[in-house]
């Protein structure tokens, strides 16, 4: 019995910690797209920040300085992408598909010039890395059936960015909601020629959600090679920037179903890593890429209008001029 | 002496070559309703569009309320106590009324107090103009009407003193208007001033104190609205013009080709645009519509040529049913489309000029081989059309953008006129075309109808209607208020019926 | 009224010619601060591409099979911008063409090779049409908007061709997720090999005929576009829509076939490599070509002549780019990525940034 509870205890753990990126990323997303901006450039995000994280790690031996700089490449792609898309009304999925492709080259490109690893970043040492946090009493209450085993293996042992993406989704349902800057985000979303008559500027708000788009996928890219990881791979994002668009389109560019879509994938994906080549009672044994494909065939499955509706906001993926 | 709130003063506007205001002197009163009222290109949209801040006057002054003022946005007007209620309106669907009011001046990084304040100065608001709304409502639940008073709020809720309010009876019912107006007399019993930009005579009768006739970019006159009558004021809208007359044998009209009944036609937000009209169009006659713009005519025409779905009503051409088609059937029946838009609907843009040449006929015969297209047949046939149609540049391989509006219009008739259609459905044939053009495309059109043909124009320029049309008909808020023959019309009868006033009898 | 006046008709070659050539210098300006931050040469660096690209009969091969490729996908993403459609898809697609090959291969051990041929020519074109068919309808008919729903379709592809590859379709006994080798009928010939029976000798290289394929699928793109009622079509619908409704034309329908033949162009790519390099199905044979694709595309403008024209430049910077990583061992074929993104992002998403100040450049010349 705490056998069992021990391994699904595992099992959630193992999905927070897969959905921690995913959230980030789908949330960083979620500024972009809600403000107007497509954003199908989450992947060189999370990538870029991944890198330069690492890097700056491996050289400063500071986790929190690998942070910094991974904020600020994704801020900064972030902005170029807010540069060819709002100041030069470009197209905006070419840029972002773009950013992806550049990045994905430039990181290994940098990665073994400066390391001479193949790509990859050297192995962090203890400070460069976010190490799991033990919560108080987590081992006073390890003793405790039951709720010993949930608070140690679920809540606790996490490390930090884990907890910051949990705390990331309130924080965020409270900006776009309850904030000013949240209304006017929302607005130049869906009707930008009402926010500029409003004496609010477009480009402005714009280019404020795509910073603050550009953090939270900073947060996302670090977790990957800081705290998840002790290193950066080559492509070590691995299409979860695809995987948290879909999941922000999933959860139909709101905070709390957009986590739930993120959940529902990890934890997806947690659950085939354990069960892999284990038969299921009635189905037999589910070939891994099933799983894997599982979140993209729903996500088409929602915007075909099979599992609910997509309404994106309105003003999406149109530049804004001001009418004559 | 009462205290103006607005006063303009020798105001100059130009538009590269376009004289949109000339000299243009009004004087506001604190208080009171003026009305504005004008043809379409008077120049009131523009002279609107100075007070509050969208456009800047290249010569003349502008006080508000005795102090001079020159605005560079919409926030200096406001801040200025001027406030703009559009024809269009500027609202978020998908946020309730209070988050669109208080959308810019949300007093506060935190959003919970000044909703809160703003819950109350909105009820207060509402309760004080006749202003009611819910302000939970989401604005895309509500009706067009509620709309308009959500934008009123806007304005309000921002300290406006003057309200501008564009032709904001267009989208109404009638019931709708008449709660408008009560919300206008309430904004004045308050001190608020308020300028009405309208074409509806009725309206001014209505609600205004004073009202300033504009034509052709100059005030005609500023007169109390109680000393004018709708017929003074018509004749002052339109004026004498002389207007170009074309030479016309007398028509000798045949069989109906197209019979409407009772058609209804809605716009893309629902709401009726053509509320049941039925006329005819004979062989051998050219029937013309006028009226103001937006009153109905753009979607008539579009429905006609299959590009507008139809609500209800009939239409008949030669014996066929129309309502329901698209525009492949109704051009294959002989039916001939030269739109409004011309370069929305009726070219390519970006193609180049003979390929823009067959647009909608590109699947014709004798442009096609099994497989290809018949370059040689394309080249001929934008040879011929461009040589009868005088086109010019004469070189079919420029693109489209490289033409003068007058050409592109040529370009279009060329095309819908090679095919000698039975009926002609025209929209604005000349808007945006030189003078020697225009007197050739009305040629044209005569020419068809004299090979007894049926031509249907739709035009907001009168003096191309009274040149062409051998019978007008006029259509006022979506419904036929005139059918006249060329002989009995003037421009004083068809003014009058254009501003909704009511026909007299039809002699005239 | 007035009329408005004529705009100034600049001379018709300038957009097409000297846009995308600036472009190219401003993406090649931005890879050159790269390179530089690697501590490399960037001048030398170029040279040594030039070389490793055409220096000699071997080098030119490698960059044409390249370039085969990216003419398919280039071709297949251009016909559906053509149409108002950005297909991310092709990868995807041609990855799926290349499921349809292998099983028509494997099957066709006794058949003559003039019948293998065309049908695989029809196979592949079917299968990445098939697999474009889906987004283009769920874009029709029910507003999904095509490029998330490619981009999901490329992942499902993967998923399901890994799927395949290592449990189905995989050579009993073997480590590697491959299908068995196919049997020589079924192999395209190798332009050398034709060369070589010619008495000519031009160096190996999996220079294939797909080639001659490629090159005729553009011609066909050219006069279907130009040249057909349907191409007409096609670009007006890409243009206006509005336009297009008056001309008679129901984009529903058309937004389908314009998928379909984008689908069908991209799998092609399944003939290049194959039928014609690999002569068996391994994972991810394509190689990132649709994306390569794209770039091509913008680069060449949309038409046949500069995608085969942008098609031979990227197959260069591929072949290129291996040989310059073996000089200078900091600069990976990773490089070339690099190039492509940059010349996606001036092209496609900065490409108006440049026309002002090359308008006005014009103006004064």
């Amino acid at each position: 019995m705490s056998d069992s509870l021990l391994l699904s205890a595992l099992l959630v753990a193992a999905t927070l910690r897969g959905a921690t990126p995913l959230v980030l990323a789908a949330l960083g997303g979620l500024f972009a797209e809600r403000s107007g901006i497509v954003d199908i450039g989450l992947e060189g995000k999370m990538l870029g920040a991944a890198f330069a994280a690492a890097a700056t790690a491996a050289v400063t031996g500071s986790a929190w300085l690998g942070l910094a700089a991974a904020l600020a490449a994704a801020v900064a792609l972030a902005l170029v992408h807010g540069f060819a898309c709002i100041t030069h009304h470009g197209n905006q999925v070419v840029s972002g598909m773009a950013l992806n492709i550049t990045v994905s080259g430039l990181t290994a490109v940098l990665g073994n010039a400066w390391f001479h690893q193949g790509g990859q970043t050297p192995l962090l040492p203890p400070g460069g890395r976010f190490a799991p946090i033990q919560l108080p009493g987590a081992t006073a209450l390890a003793a405790v059936p039951g709720l010993g085993t949930v608070y140690r293996e679920v809540v606790s042992g996490h490390n930090v960015l884990v907890y910051a993406a949990a705390a990331a989704v309130p924080v965020v349902t409270w900006l776009v909601y309850c904030t000013r800057f949240g209304l006017r985000l929302r607005a130049v979303g869906e009707s930008p020629g009402a926010v500029d008559t409003a004496g609010i500027s477009v480009a402005g708000t714009r280019y404020r959600a795509l910073i603050v788009s550009g953090a939270l996928c900073g947060l996302s890219g670090a977790y990957l090679s800081i705290a998840h990881n002790a290193a950066f791979i080559r492509d070590m994002s691995a299409g979860k920037g695809y995987l948290a668009l879909a999941a922000l389109i999933f959860g139909q560019w709101r905070p709390v179903p957009t986590l739930g879509a993120c959940l529902l994938f990890a934890f997806a994906d947690a659950a085939q890593a354990r069960l892999q080549g284990t038969p299921l009672p009635g189905i037999g044994v589910i070939p891994v890429q099933l799983v894997q494909a599982l979140p993209y065939i729903l996500t088409v499955a929602l915007l075909a209008g099979f599992v609910g509706r997509a309404v994106a906001p309105r003003a999406i993926g149109v530049p804004y001029s001001k009418e004559p | 002496m009462a205290v103006q709130a607005v006063e303009l003063r020798g105001i100059d506007k130009w538009f590269g070559d376009v004289h949109a205001n000339r000299d243009v002197s009004i004087a506001v009163r604190a208080g009171t309703i003026h009305g504005i009222v004008g043809e379409n290109g008077a120049g009131k949209s523009t002279l609107m569009g100075i007070l509050y801040g969208y456009h800047h006057a290249d010569r003349g002054e502008m006080l508000v309320r005795g102090r001079p003022a020159a605005f560079r946005s919409a926030q200096d007007a406001l801040a200025a106590g001027i406030g703009m209620v559009h024809q269009h309106f500027m609202l978020v669907e998908p946020f309730t009324v209070l988050e669109n009011v208080v959308l810019g001046v949300e007093g506060g990084f935190r959003l919970r107090a000044g909703m809160a304040r703003a819950r109350a100065e909105l009820a207060r608001l509402g309760r004080e103009y006749h202003l009611e709304v819910d302000p939970d409502a989401r604005v895309a639940d509500l009706g067009v009407g509620q709309r308009q008073r959500v934008e009123i709020l806007k304005a309000l809720y921002r300290g406006a003193d003057l309200l501008i309010l564009d032709e904001p009876t267009a989208v109404l019912t009638p019931q709708e208007a008449d709660h408008l107006f009560e919300i206008l007399r309430a904004l004045r019993r308050q001190g608020k001033t308020v300028l009405l930009i309208t074409h509806k005579l009725r309206e001014i009768r209505e609600v205004t104190d004073v009202v300033t006739v504009m034509r052709q970019g100059r005030v005609v006159a500023t007169l109390p609205t109680a000393e004018t009558t709708p017929e003074g004021l018509a004749e002052l809208m339109v004026g004498r013009a002389v207007a170009l007359r074309v030479d016309k044998a007398p028509r000798r009209p045949g069989e109906p080709l197209l019979e409407v009944t009772d058609l209804v036609v809605e716009d893309g937000l629902g709401v009726e645009r053509v509320k049941g009209v039925s006329f005819s169009v004979r062989r051998g006659e050219i029937v013309g519509v006028a009226g103001v713009a937006g009153n109905g005519q753009s979607e008539l025409l579009e429905a006609l040529a299959g590009m507008r779905p139809v609500r209800s009503g009939r239409i008949r051409f030669k014996s066929h049913d129309l309502d329901g088609s698209e525009p492949r059937d109704v051009r294959r029946l002989g039916v001939g489309h030269v739109p409004e838009d011309r370069q929305r609907l009726g070219l390519v843009i970006p193609f180049v000029a003979r390929e823009s040449a067959i647009l909608g006929y590109q699947r014709e015969a004798r442009y096609n081989g099994a497989i290809l297209l018949r370059r040689a047949a394309l080249a001929s046939s934008w040879a011929k059309q461009a040589a009868e149609y005088d086109i010019r540049p004469g070189n079919g391989l420029l693109p489209t953008s490289a033409f003068s509006g007058g050409n592109q219009q040529k370009i279009v008739l060329a095309r819908e006129l090679d095919r000698n259609p039975d009926l002609l459905l025209v929209g604005q044939p000349t808007r945006g075309v030189d003078i020697g053009a225009i007197e050739f495309i009305h040629r044209r059109l005569v020419a068809l109808r004299d090979a007894d043909r049926g031509v249907l124009v739709v035009s907001v320029e009168l003096d191309e209607i009274l040149a062409l049309a051998d019978r007008i008909l006029v259509m006022h808020d979506g419904r036929l208020v005139g059918d006249v023959p060329q002989e009995n019309a003037t421009e004083q009868t068809l003014g009058l019926m254009m501003a909704g006033v009511p026909a007299g009898p039809s002699s005239g | 009224m007035t009329a408005s006046a004529p705009t100034r008709s600049r001379p018709g070659w300038l957009a097409p010619a000297l846009l995308p050539a600036l472009n190219l210098v401003l993406a090649l300006a931005l890879s050159a601060v790269v390179i530089v931050l690697v501590g490399e040469n960037p001048v030398r660096a170029l040279r040594l591409l030039v070389a490793g690209a055409f220096g000699d009969g071997e080098a030119i091969g490698y960059t044409l099979y390249y370039a085969t490729s990216f003419i398919f996908t280039g071709l297949a993403v251009a016909v559906a911008f053509h149409g108002g459609l950005f297909n991310i898809g092709a990868e995807g697609q041609a990855y799926i063409a290349g499921l349809g090959v292998a099983l028509l291969c494997l099957g066709a051990e006794r058949w003559p090779a003039v019948l293998v041929i065309p049908a695989a020519i029809v196979v592949a074109a079917a299968f990445g049409a098939g697999w474009a068919f889906v987004p283009g309808w769920l874009q029709a008919s029910r507003g999904s908007h095509v490029v998330i729903t490619t981009i999901m379709f490329n992942f499902i592809a993967s998923a399901l061709m890994t799927h395949l590859l290592v449990n189905v379709l995989i050579k009993p006994g073997q480590q590697s997720p491959e299908t068995r080798e196919f049997t020589p009928n079924t192999w395209l010939p190798q332009l050398h090999d034709v060369a070589r029976a010619l008495g000519l000798d031009i160096g190996r290289s999996p220079l294939n005929l797909s080639l001659l394929f490629a090159l005729g699928a553009g011609a066909l793109v050219w006069l279907y576009l130009w040249h057909t009622r349907w191409g007409y079509e096609l670009r007006a619908l890409g243009h206006n829509e509005t336009a297009a409704v008056y001309a008679g034309i129901a984009p529903a329908r058309l937004i389908i076939v314009a998928m379909s033949i984008s689908g069908a162009l991209a799998g092609l790519v399944a003939l290049n490599e194959v039928m014609g390099v690999q002569h068996r199905l391994l994972i991810n044979f394509t190689g990132g070509a649709g994306y390569v694709g794209i770039a091509v595309a913008l680069m060449g403008r949309n038409h046949p002549v500069g995608i085969v024209l942008s098609a031979i430049l990227f197959g260069a910077l591929y072949q290129g780019g291996s040989e310059l990583a073996f000089d200078m061992p900091k600069l990976t074929r990773d490089m070339v990525v690099v190039i492509q993104g940059l010349i996606i992002l001036v092209c496609g998403a900065l490409e108006h940034a440049l026309r002002r100040p090359v308008a006005a450049l014009v103006q004064r010349v």
